[in-house]
């Protein structure tokens, strides 16, 4: 019976367990040195704000394992025997492998920093920044101001958490705007505001020049590039981006690049060894995808894939139509196929969008300027269905469409105002057509 | 803002206070006349009369030397009864823990009390309820601006020990679970609150306050103030809003005022939304044939409480699946989302509390049935309820253990004074039989389903920690599929406070509904189709 070690039990390497005891009786092993049990990455957030203890971040019971027969292994590996399969521990106990998927995430990007490594600096990615940062910032008195470095996703949630606590918050951000390499001028001053909307100090276009200590050796301030300007801290989070966590593999015979290269079935330069989730890197893009895609969903869909192979069902990893969400503060945000920033995006593509006058909502519809053709959407503040926008983009549906049939998607709760008509009306007024909005109809939602 | 909030705190605790003090107290001395009048419905033994004529007529007492004298007098007469050659059993005075203090002493307490509030009822209400109210409306309104900006506010939930199992849980806890023993069973204690509230009862039905109108009145008064929480937690959420709303006016309209309008006119009291089997006794022998007595407004009744269980309800949980009930009309469900709300997060998720769950729900709809059955059967044979049918049980033994076993133990004592330990809606969760009814509607007959959306979910959970009902609703939401649970009520929390905008509660066609599915959307089209036919 073949022996299948996953090295890494987050959400690729989990899901992949979980399909291939689906389809087989073989041998599993998850090895793990971060928690014995997965967790949701996702929900820490949620476990300093006090919303959930961490036990609810972990969405199977303990017995879950045991019952479906995948054995956990607690352990960090410091080098893998590719030659020989045998996986080496940190504390010399080793395990030997048929089949190996590794799928050991990401860690938090430190630039060289001055003063990088000094105590109460962190960055929020595993379960032991969270514990860090409950030790150096545990509430407003003993954290009189944190620092943030990195204004992307985690950054944000960073920021949020300590605000949740009442503690002073100064958020650097390189960029002129709020992570408007990825959104719309018109998001990302939406965003811009409501970030300065809950106290949070942002700095826009400032770098990080150094960090540095009291005589105890932990932070004590940080200094701007830009200004040369010195802040007091206590905290400072680095949430300057990911790279994939793969220092332990650096030696052995598996190729890598950032990530651990890989090709199309997940497979890497040795057989019988794959990679999926956060730390693969495929040798070419897929689409307008990046080679190294680090969201909870390209990992969830690679250990689905990498699953099939496993169980002798060769498949290639083949993502459907893009799709994110996250959640800035207080609003929520969907994007379903491609919207690129104004800065980044390619020569075709086109925006439409409309912004709620008061509230903190707003969309931008992108398609290609010449055929018309819907690429896909940004909404901030309205939530929209996934099914409908996945068999538009695949019909390669026009904006007019989608604009008549907006109703259709519309995924918000009851008895919330809907703003179709608003959308429409704005439209027609841009476009100079006379298209009327369409009633939801459940016919359509659901026909595939 | 925050000093606002620490006063309007201070002065509904300065109300409990005095309203828990009062219980204490309380201050009697019985008159002749109120004496003889209640001897006379009462009691048969001339030795307790004879006996309690001395020592408690015209003598100043409180409500526990009162109540404890009675008890004691009552004893001495059974004893003396007893011990006679021939026991006359119609003399024996029935003691028992969950009956005599409610039925024999608290009529004669309630007609003695002659303390300050008695004296003083208006100031007595307003320095209780008065101030209890005003403090915590207060105390929740400033949460508009000491929340921030609209949005799901969740902070510290686990880190609080109100909200958490804590010390003040714990307290909470305590004191909900006393108020209900002693409503119940010791409502002799209760006559100062219940006095609180006299002028109210008279000015709307025109009789004297009973422990239940006190009862009903807290429970509104309760959930007003705990409304306006929901309201401005919720400011943001129009369903959350709508609901609370609605639910509170069910509450106030159709449990509070209608019933006690309908005592003045002379007709039976009458909550018409409150359906058999919830209403467990709907169908006992004396109420049809108080329905029955009471001419054409009866006749309505007892044809609208069985057309409401029999068609109204399974209906409309077809097109709206139970939460039009459960969330929207039912006053334990108002309670559970209004005073419950902060305790949702307590209630367990694992399988098998699951399983506890089926188990002893279904058991007390069971229950409930065999009940209702042998009672129809013994009304319809015509056999009087007391009398012993088989094994020396008579319909009415069940009727009574039913009622003190559910409708007092389970339904108040646990189903609410454990909100702070097992989560709100520990009845509806464990122990309606109403809505184990409508779970069997809604699971397998219904267009209600909670929508997943694709693949958009991060498992973070929170949707699962927040279901007041226990339903693990992230176990399905992260498989991509529709969430059809028989006990879900419809609150619509575990779609307010998902981030990622992943779950909808709707009505649509019955056709897939249910949807199963191994691969989520997203992935390989082909893989999908692959995996998820087989
Ligand atoms: C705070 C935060 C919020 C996020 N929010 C979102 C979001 O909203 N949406 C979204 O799409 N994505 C989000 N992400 C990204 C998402 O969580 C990741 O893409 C995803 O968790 C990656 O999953 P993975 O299985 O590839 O790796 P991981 O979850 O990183 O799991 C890898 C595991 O392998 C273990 N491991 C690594 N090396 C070794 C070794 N040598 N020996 C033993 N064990 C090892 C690690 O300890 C870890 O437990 C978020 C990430 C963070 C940090
Ligand atoms: S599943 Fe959702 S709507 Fe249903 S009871 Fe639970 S939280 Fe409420
Ligand atoms: S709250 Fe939303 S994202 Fe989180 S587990 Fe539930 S459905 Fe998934």
């Amino acid at each position: 019976m073949d022996h299948i070690v996953i090295i890494g039990n987050g959400i690729a390497g989990v899901t992949a367990a979980r399909h291939i005891r689906k389809k087989s009786n073989k041998k599993i092993t998850i090895v793990s040195a971060e928690n014995k049990y997965f967790f949701s990455r996702t929900a820490l957030m949620y476990v300093y704000m006090g919303h959930l203890t961490f036990k609810h971040t972990q969405p199977y019971e303990d017995w879950f394992w045991k019952k479906n027969n995948i054995e956990l292994k607690e352990g960090l590996v410091t080098d893998i025997d590719a030659k020989n399969k045998i996986l080496n521990f940190a504390n010399s106990s080793t395990l030997t492998f048929d089949k190996l998927i590794i799928a050991s995430g990401s860690k938090p990007n430190k630039f060289g920093w001055p003063g990088q490594n000094l105590d109460g600096v962190m960055g929020m990615y595993h379960k032991q920044d969270l514990e860090k940062l409950e030790k150096y910032a545990p509430n407003s008195k003993e954290c009189k101001r944190a620092v943030i470095v990195g204004g992307g996703l985690i950054g944000i949630e960073l920021a949020e958490m300590l605000r949740s606590r009442n503690i002073p918050v100064t958020f650097l951000v390189r960029e002129q705007s709020f992570w408007n390499g990825v959104l719309p001028d018109q998001e990302s001053e939406m965003i811009n505001k409501h970030i300065k909307e809950h106290h949070i100090d942002l700095r826009l276009g400032v770098n990080l020049k150094e960090i540095k200590s009291d005589k105890r050796g932990q932070v004590a301030s940080i200094i701007i590039e830009e200004t040369g300007e010195e802040i007091q801290c206590n905290v400072v989070g680095l949430t300057a981006g990911v790279t994939p966590n793969i220092d332990f593999i650096k030696e052995s015979l598996i190729e890598t690049g950032r990530g651990i290269k890989v090709n199309r079935f997940l497979e890497t330069n040795i057989e019988d060894i794959y990679a999926i989730g956060d730390c693969a890197e495929q040798h070419q893009a897929i689409g307008q995808r990046r080679n190294i895609e680090a969201v909870w969903y390209t990992g969830r869909m690679m250990g689905e894939t990498v699953a099939q192979t496993i169980c002798d069902n060769k498949t290639e990893y083949k993502p459907g139509h893009w799709f994110n969400s996250a959640k800035f503060l207080d609003i929520e945000y969907q994007t379903y196929g491609w919207v690129f920033s104004e800065r980044n995006k390619p020569k075709n593509e086109e925006h439409f969008q409309w912004k709620h006058p008061k509230e903190a909502k707003c969309i931008t519809i992108s398609y290609d300027k010449d055929s018309q053709q819907f690429l896909g959407i940004n909404t901030f503040g309205i939530r929209m269905r996934h099914e409908v926008f996945d068999k538009w983009l695949s019909a390669k549906k026009s904006i007019e469409f989608v604009l008549e049939y907006l109703a259709d998607a519309n995924f918000d709760p009851e008895f919330y105002k809907l703003h179709e008509a608003a959308i429409m009306a704005k439209f027609n007024t841009e476009f100079d057509t006379n298209i009327s909005l369409r009633k939801k109809s459940w016919t359509r939602i659901f026909s595939k | 803002m925050k000093t606002i909030k620490n006063i309007g705190l201070i002065l509904c605790f300065i109300g409990f206070v005095i309203f828990t003090g009062s219980i204490f107290t309380g201050k009697n001395k019985v008159s002749q006349e109120t004496f003889d009048t209640w001897t006379k419905q009462k009691v048969k033994s001339e030795f307790f009369i004879e006996k309690a004529q001395k020592e408690i007529v015209d003598t100043e007492l409180s409500a526990f030397e009162l109540s404890h004298r009675i008890t004691e007098i009552a004893k001495a007469s059974n004893k003396y009864h007893k011990s006679r050659k021939k026991i006359a059993w119609n003399k024996i005075i029935p003691l028992k823990w969950n009956k005599t203090s409610k039925d024999f002493i608290y009529p004669l307490a309630r007609a003695s009390a002659t303390g300050w509030p008695q004296q003083n009822e208006g100031l007595f209400f307003w320095i209780t309820f008065g101030l209890a109210i005003l403090g915590g409306t207060i105390a929740f309104a400033t949460d508009y601006k000491l929340l921030g900006k609209a949005g799901i506010k969740n902070n510290g939930i686990f880190q609080h020990s109100a909200t958490n199992r804590g010390h003040l849980g714990i307290l909470a806890f305590l004191f909900f679970v006393g108020f209900y023993v002693v409503l119940y069973f010791f409502p002799n204690y209760l006559v100062n609150p219940i006095t609180a509230v006299n002028p109210l009862s008279k000015s709307l039905g025109g009789n004297e306050s009973s422990q239940w109108f006190l009862y009903g009145f807290m429970y509104c008064a309760v959930m007003s103030v705990f409304a306006i929480r929901m309201f401005i937690k919720y400011r943001h959420n129009n369903y959350q809003i709508l609901r609370t709303a609605v639910v509170l006016f069910f509450q106030i309209a159709f449990a509070f005022i209608i019933p006690e309008i309908l005592v003045a006119f002379n007709q039976p009291w009458f909550d018409f939304k409150n359906a058999f089997p919830l209403n467990y006794s709907f169908f006992f022998d004396w109420n049809i044939n108080n329905l029955l007595a009471s001419g054409n407004m009866g006749i309505f009744m007892l044809v609208w409480g069985i057309l409401l269980t029999l068609v109204i309800v399974p209906v409309m949980v077809y097109f709206y699946g139970k939460r039009w009930y459960c969330s929207w009309v039912c006053g334990c469900g108002g309670l559970a989302e209004t005073l419950g709300d902060p305790y949702r997060q307590l209630s367990s998720k694992s399988l098998l509390s699951w399983k506890v769950e089926r188990w002893v729900i279904h058991g007390v709809l069971g229950f409930a049935i065999l009940m209702t059955a042998l009672t129809l059967y013994t009304y319809f044979a015509e056999i009087e309820s007391w009398r012993k049918i088989a094994f020396g049980i008579s319909a009415y033994d069940i009727q009574s253990s039913y009622g003190f076993l559910i409708g007092s133990i389970f339904s108040g004592v646990i189903g609410t004074g454990f909100y702070p330990i097992l989560g709100n809606r520990v009845w509806c969760r464990f122990g309606c039989p109403l809505a184990a009814y409508m779970g069997f509607v809604q699971r397998f007959k219904s267009r209600f389903r909670i929508t997943t959306n694709g693949g958009q979910c991060i498992s973070c959970g929170n949707c699962s920690t927040y279901c007041e009902q226990g339903i693990d609703v992230r176990a399905y939401a992260q498989k991509g599929e529709n969430i059809v649970r028989s006990s879900c009520v419809g609150c619509g929390i575990c779609s307010a406070v998902c981030p990622r905008g992943v779950l909808k509660l709707e009505n649509g066609p019955e056709q897939g509904r249910i949807n199963s599915t191994d691969i989520l959307l997203g992935n390989d089209i082909d893989l999908m189709q692959y995996v998820n036919k087989k």
